[in-house]
């Protein structure tokens, strides 16, 4: 028995890179904070562009705890919500043209997060992944982790529950 | 308005990524502030819905909580925040402004303990609440 052919890698990329874009635009905070995604496979990292406008303390100067809160938030929900959606995109039940004219699917919703700031965030860009430790039907529970210059020296770690989407499933078993 | 509220005023309202997000200082003395935050488009985080990003609401808390800490009688002068819990009971209703309310409830000679609750029009039930500890510095 012979497996199928695989895709040409043009393809792949493309799908792939099309899902992701699609869901990145379409966050108007995302733009805000211009944050970019930089994808390995599945592997998702953030990158938080430096802007004057990140800063918290002009004295220093600092980045403001909320913006780094804000980053790790993104980058934990966007890596949750792509690990939920890569199989539907790789099976084609998810149509990347279909995401980037809005018809999006529900995002995990936030129910804590916690944020360890390590160190002071210096004025420019930052990058951070996120692990899923767990993700049920119900709950998901992510770590993340942001660094600057040394990816072993963070300098800032947080924790998230996260409360999945819940009506498609629901409507697809009353359907039967 | 003492002299320590003042100074902590002119620090938060110099602060770049406050002003970038509209926020207002409406109140700060004693451990406490608060700070309101218009509704803005560029702020969404469900594009479906319209409802804002958790992240702002967290730059909002962070910025609300260290205003506490800095208005309190006992703080020597700046802060930095060591950690913030944030709990999002609900979406905040699009259209309306977050306002945050912080207190420092207790402060020692390194630390600084806050509590915080945002609420949107609907003064009845909290958006979110914050739990936070902040370093507690000699200078700005």
């Amino acid at each position: 028995m012979s497996r199928p052919r695989p895709e040409p890698m043009q393809v792949v990329k493309q799908r792939r890179d099309a899902a992701l874009a699609a869901l990145v635009n379409s966050v108007p905070y995302i733009r805000f904070l211009n944050i970019s995604f930089d994808r390995r496979g599945d592997e998702l990292t953030g990158q938080m562009n430096f802007d004057q406008k990140l800063i918290g303390n002009p004295f220093l100067p600092a980045l403001h705890g909320g913006a780094t809160a804000a980053f790790l938030e993104m980058t934990a929900m966007m890596a949750l919500n792509w690990q939920h959606l890569w199989p539907k995109i790789e099976s084609g039940e998810i149509d990347p043209a279909d995401l980037a004219a809005g018809k999006l699917p529900r995002q995990p919703k936030t129910i804590d997060f916690t944020v360890d700031y390590l160190r002071s965030g210096l004025p420019r860009d930052a990058y951070a992944r996120a692990t899923v430790a767990r993700s049920g039907r119900r709950f998901a529970s992510v770590r993340v982790e942001a660094w600057q210059d040394h990816k072993d020296r963070p300098f800032a770690q947080a924790v998230g529950h996260f409360l999945m989407p819940q009506g498609e499933d629901r409507r697809d078993a009353q359907k039967g | 308005m003492g002299e320590k509220s003042q100074l902590a005023r002119q620090f938060i309202e110099a602060i770049p990524h406050a002003q970038e997000l509209g926020m207002m200082l409406t109140n700060i003395g004693d451990g406490t502030a608060e700070i309101s935050m218009p509704y803005d488009v560029k702020l969404i985080g469900d594009p479906d819905t319209g409802v804002i990003h958790g992240g702002a609401v967290s730059a909002l808390m962070d910025t609300c909580c260290g205003a506490a800490v800095m208005s309190h009688p006992e703080a020597p002068g700046g802060t930095a925040t060591i950690d913030l819990r944030i709990e999002y009971m609900r979406a905040a209703t699009p259209g309306q402004a977050i306002t945050t309310k912080a207190t420092c409830h207790h402060i020692s000679r390194n630390v600084a303990f806050v509590r915080a609750v945002a609420m949107d029009e609907d003064q009845e039930r909290p958006v979110a609440t914050a739990t936070a500890a902040f370093s507690v510095e000699a200078k700005f």
